[in-house]
């Protein structure tokens, strides 16, 4: 009888119902990791099971992660999100403790503690006809979505990405795919023409006086960079920013930036900016906030997985003298 | 029993012990440390259960308090805790953060000539005694076809979904955060809110049948618009709160070291970063602490940073303490424990250290002038008193904004701060829609809020033509003898199966 179902589940306790999995289509907490795939030491990427938020994301959107019930939240820009599929995809550094530990711990078939988004307010799509989509760094993945919402409103989309060398490189595939012409850039010249992500952007420029539009991911110095490449061109430069957040809901105010001389939020006022009109040295020092902080928590955490390493393997977990 | 007068009643109240100020100041263990039974009924002891009971009306939620007094000195604990709980299904927090001062005490008739009846201190001993006992509501709620999304899980949300769910409603709880509580876990600090007690209390709520979503972005994962439309809710409360520290907008605003109280509080309570590295989330404080403002979350923020190691920290408030509108109980709290209070104080400039913190802060002195719009007299800079303040972090607790997350993602109407426009039923202007709290009102306190939860719940039954359909069985007292292995069947730790 289904109200004595509803009342059985009403006993549950409160753990079970916080964490409840699937309601509507929509999950709490415990969420499955589908897919892995490692594009370098450092970088991977993360296909999620979330039908909700991959039917809500747009492009520019992020979401916060926490791993465990002791972790802390870090913002994640979408890389991608497949309605049919229900699922969302980001691209993670390891960097500090909670992305290393990330790298470590995050499988396919293991799940994520906690996940909320997707955040932020989307991109503007539309109006501009021609764009340069420029990914760089850890931005590289987010710039994807971008470049494919481009495409899809009509646009000529001219993507340039860059990477240290020719065995970094990912999504080669995906980009060609939604670009009408896809630019590498490679540090060392491994592939792709020999220089940063401005070189790409300049030569495109130099190509077509027609650009509406360019849109930079990556870190805040190469979209700095990318801002002042436009600046005497005057084409309209979005950035993304990536300040320090907690909440991602407009209630801490961790991730303010200045914007136009103005305090902005990130988090709800962003993430998207006119890089014109940031100021990027800000950010920089703002992202420095907790530089000795997470140097003790990363130095902390390697060297305790080394001692794990070190110890004999006890089958049946808690072993030793 | 001869009426008890004002005379014959104890004069004192009730002892309560408190950590001492030396030793709580460095740890996040609750400062007030609650009655016990002997304390409990000698308080109950100096009610007079006047006739008049103007402290029910003082209550934003109408708890009897009379009534549950009444009981305690019955001895009837239990019933207490039933009557009381008709009301207020979170006395243990209600207990401890509640402005009884202002309400339910303010109007007692023996604060004068005497201290009012501690009626905040035995809402709290009943609350905490429900928790020690694992009570519960032996609750039977015919269902009703009504499903209602809360959006908020803070108190205004809670108030209003624990009424709703009483009244046979389907309620789901949507909470953006990790945790459950809203202000109450992430605001409100372990030493006069122990988590713990926030947990006990919304397990209270869940019991109940309501279910809660944490790590649900409501506007963003999904609008209000399609809960009312594809998502099939029949009602919808927003409780979200207002939330969006206030900055200042003077220089060095952005250096490193200058934060909201809100991000300090986040920090600590929800993330726990005094148990940093053990918890990942990090919060260094500074050895010269300067909070700015002195409200309730000024002096949370000030008795935090003193937690986490600061040297000193020092309140800087452009009126003076008279204007402070912190509660007396938490200044007195706070000057307890060492805080230091610079009055007539307003920062000008925040001063950099050479490498993006912060060195010191450039304030003026400030004089009462005339009554601004608040009625309170407005404060005025003295010229040529600018003088430098020594400190190393600086955190704003001068007041919040609405979030505007709902206002980007909906048509709903906002007022032109942007807090959310209600009617006097507190329906908004989207249908089946209220809305209450810190989200309409701006900032206020816990009980207010779960007073708008408690008045939108009651527009929400009358728009879905609903009538409670709860029926409460009151436990008999316990008599163990006669009864299956001598366990209480009001307790009903069985399920009942149903054999094929």
């Amino acid at each position: 009888m289904a109200d004595r179902d509803d009342r059985r589940e009403r006993d549950a306790p409160v753990r079970d119902q916080v964490s409840g999995a699937e309601h509507d289509g929509i999950a709490a907490s415990g969420f499955p990791i589908l897919a892995r795939t490692d594009f370098s030491e450092v970088t991977f990427l993360l296909e999620i099971h979330h039908p909700a938020m991959a039917r809500a994301a747009r492009p520019g959107q992020f979401v916060i992660f926490i791993t465990h019930d002791r972790g802390e939240r870090i913002p994640l820009t979408l890389a991608d999100f497949d309605p049919a599929k229900g699922t969302v995809t980001v691209v993670v550094q390891a960097v500090g403790k909670t992305t290393r530990a990330m790298q470590r711990d995050c499988r396919q078939g293991s799940t994520i503690f906690g996940m909320v988004g997707p955040m932020g307010v989307p991109s503007r799509i539309g109006e501009a006809s021609k764009v340069v989509c420029v990914g760089g760094g850890l931005g590289v993945a987010p710039i994807y979505p971008q470049a494919r919402g481009f495409k899809q409103a009509g646009a000529y989309v001219i993507g340039v990405v860059g990477f240290r060398s020719r065995d970094l490189i990912f999504w080669e595939d995906k980009f060609r795919a939604v670009c009408d012409e896809f630019v590498i850039c490679t540090d060392d010249g491994s592939a792709g023409i020999k220089g940063r992500v401005t070189d790409g952007v300049e030569a495109a420029i130099a190509k077509h006086s027609d650009i509406d539009e360019v849109i930079a991911i990556g870190p805040p110095i190469m979209m700095k960079a990318c801002a002042e490449t436009t600046r005497p061109h005057g084409i309209k430069t979005t950035v993304s920013l990536n300040p320090i957040m907690v909440d991602g809901t407009g209630m801490c105010g961790g991730c303010r930036v200045r914007v136009g001389g103005r305090i902005r939020f990130a988090c709800v006022d962003g993430p998207d900016f006119d890089g014109h009109e940031v100021d990027f040295d800000d950010l920089m020092t703002r992202l420095r906030r907790f530089k000795q902080e997470e140097q003790a928590a990363l130095e902390r955490w390697t060297e305790s997985c080394r001692r794990i390493d070190l110890e004999p393997a006890h089958p049946g977990g808690a072993g030793g003298a | 029993m001869a009426r008890k007068t004002i005379r014959t009643i104890p004069q004192e109240r009730a002892f309560m012990p408190v950590q001492e100020p030396a030793a709580r100041a460095r740890n996040f263990d609750e400062v007030t440390l609650g009655f016990g039974l002997d304390e409990a009924l000698l308080e109950c002891e100096r009610c007079l259960i006047c006739p008049q009971q103007p402290c029910v009306a003082g209550c934003p939620v109408g708890i009897d308090i009379p009534g549950f007094i009444t009981r305690i000195i019955d001895k009837d604990t239990r019933g207490a805790w039933d009557l009381l709980t008709d009301a207020n299904l979170l006395p243990a927090i209600c207990g401890r953060v509640c402005p009884q001062e202002d309400q339910c005490e303010g109007v007692c008739p023996v604060s004068d000539p005497l201290e009012p009846v501690a009626i905040g201190r035995l809402e709290r001993w009943l609350g905490d005694r429900a928790i020690a006992e694992g009570w519960s509501k032996q609750n039977h709620i015919e269902p009703n076809r009504f499903r209602v999304g809360i959006i908020g899980s803070g108190p205004a949300g809670m108030a209003c979904a624990a009424d709703l769910a009483k009244a046979g409603c389907a309620v789901t709880v949507y909470e953006a955060l990790h945790q459950p509580g809203g202000v109450l876990r992430y605001g409100i600090p372990d030493f006069r809110l122990p988590n713990a007690v926030v947990d006990a209390e919304i397990g209270t709520l869940v019991k109940l049948g309501i279910e809660i979503k944490c790590n649900t972005l409501v506007g963003r994962l999904f609008t209000i618009e399609q809960m009312i439309g594809e998502m099939g809710y029949h009602a919808v409360f927003i409780g979200t709160g207002a939330g969006s520290p206030r900055f200042m907008d003077i220089p060095g605003e952005n250096l490193n070291g200058v934060l909201s109280a809100n991000e300090l509080l986040t920090r600590c309570n929800l993330m726990q970063a005094g148990s940093f590295p053990e918890y990942d989330t990090p919060m260094p404080v500074g050895r010269r602490v300067a909070v700015i403002g002195s409200g309730n979350t000024a002096m949370d923020a000030m008795r935090v940073a003193l937690r986490l190691g600061a040297e000193t920290v020092t309140c800087v408030y452009r009126r003076t303490e008279a204007e402070s509108p912190a509660r007396l109980e938490e200044l007195h709290h706070a000057r307890e424990e060492g805080i230091e209070f610079e009055w007539l104080t307003a920062p000008l400039e925040i001063l950099d250290d050479g490498s993006g913190g912060v060195r010191a802060m450039r304030c003026i002195r400030m004089e009462l002038g005339e009554a601004d719009d608040s009625g309170r007299r407005r404060p005025l800079p003295i010229e040529g008193s600018e003088f430098e303040f020594e400190t190393d972090m600086v955190i704003y607790a001068i007041g919040t904004s609405a979030n505007p997350i709902l206002g980007q993602t909906s048509q709903i109407r906002l007022d032109r701060r942007g807090y959310i426009e209600t009617d006097e039923t507190l329906a908004t202007s989207l249908a089946g829609v209220y809305a209450g709290g810190d989200i309409v009102t701006g900032s206020a306190t816990v009980i207010l809020a779960m007073g708008a939860g408690r008045k939108a719940a009651s527009s929400i039954k009358r728009y879905l033509r609903i009538r409670d359909s709860e029926t409460v069985y009151q436990p008999k007292p316990a008599n163990l003898e006669g009864t299956l292995f001598g366990i209480d069947l009001a307790e009903r730790n069985f399920v009942r199966v149903q054999l094929a």
